[in-house]
């Protein structure tokens, strides 16, 4: 049955993969050709849908990883015991369709006009709607400073690594390595906390924005360090994508 | 199972309202807190999915979905609007 948009109303579409690329071995970008697409903003998602033969189906939200001028394109990290993020990294082919709604959101998002400078903090795959927003920045000429801690088990496991190498002007990138780190690390270790941030973040007097990312225990952890370091909690953004294990959460939301 | 956020649940708000919810504001009925809803605790577990206050704790709204249908409460809200 032919259905008709209806403006303002998500409709579940059929979406063609158009490619797919290996981040980390765990972590892939899936480009896809939605044939009704009205444009995102950077920092949204879109809600992935699987359906069984028995008619079972399981939806997930996963971040948007391109800006908005891009390409549809989501990063999905592979959980072991999920039931959506294993058929995305491990068996779906360029061609396939892949059924999804979006836009989604409205609150986590960055236009240029809102200003900064932009505090960016990502656990994990928390980091892909944060390369939303560099990538809107950079592909808008904003000039506004930029300042990104992007929080990691090991050096492998840092999505986008190429990409957040490159010098940017007016972007700064710190990695912290929470679980192992290379012979000759000279960034920072452990977990995202108060003194850490005290040391990397822009001072609130600098009237930051901050955008937050993660498993639910690190976006609490970063955003009370930013409130008690002064940062208005209305100019502390947060998105949490539950626990980095044991369900199928979101892949960067 | 960790909570999620209200951001997490702005697809079916998307079918509940006909409007983008996550950058709406939201009052708790029982403290009286104030903030988008984004920001609101999200548990989701079945059968439903509950939004919580996150300075009280207390159940703001509740989305069942049965087929087609999503029945929602949003008793323990004192306000909801649109930005």
């Amino acid at each position: 049955m032919a259905r008709t948009a209806v403006r303002g109303r998500l409709i579940w579409q059929a979406a063609p993969v158009a490619s797919i690329t290996r981040e980390t071995t765990s972590v892939v970008t899936i480009e896809l050709d939605p044939p009704h697409w009205p444009g995102h903003r950077a920092g949204q998602h879109l809600d992935v849908r699987l359906t069984a033969e028995d008619g079972y189906t399981a939806e997930r939200e996963y971040s948007i990883a391109s800006a908005p001028s891009e390409p549809v394109t989501i990063t999905v990290e592979r959980l072991e015991d999920g039931e959506v993020s294993p058929y995305l990294t491990g068996e779906l082919r360029p061609g396939d369709l892949l059924e999804l709604r979006g836009p989604v959101g409205g609150y986590f998002v960055w236009e240029p006009g809102d200003g900064g400078p932009l505090m960016l903090l990502a656990g994990g795959s928390g980091i892909v709607p944060l390369r939303s927003i560099l990538r809107h920045r950079l592909r808008t000429g904003s000039g506004v400073p930029t300042r990104l801690l992007y929080s990691s088990r090991r050096w492998e496991d840092v999505i986008y690594r190429d990409e957040l190498g490159q010098d940017h002007d007016g972007v700064q990138v710190g990695y912290t390595l929470t679980r192992n780190q290379p012979a000759g690390w000279t960034g920072h270790t452990g977990r995202i906390d108060s003194a850490l941030l005290a040391e990397v973040a822009w001072p609130a007097e600098a009237n930051p924005l901050a955008y937050i990312c993660g498993p639910t225990s690190f976006v609490e952890t970063a955003a009370a360090a930013l409130v008690e370091l002064g940062y208005p909690p209305e100019r502390v953004k947060t998105e949490r994508f539950g626990g980095t294990g044991g369900t199928d959460g979101r892949s960067g939301r | 199972m960790d909570a999620v956020d209200g951001n997490a649940i702005g697809g079916m708000l998307i079918e509940v309202f006909g409007a983008e919810m996550t950058a709406a504001s939201s009052t708790c009925g029982t403290c009286g807190a104030s903030r988008p809803v984004a920001e609101l605790v999200v548990f989701r577990q079945a059968p439903g999915t509950v939004v919580r206050c996150r300075t009280c704790g207390s159940v703001l709204m509740v989305l069942v979905r049965r087929m087609d249908v999503i029945s929602v409460d949003l008793s323990g809200l004192a306000d909801l609007s649109p930005q």
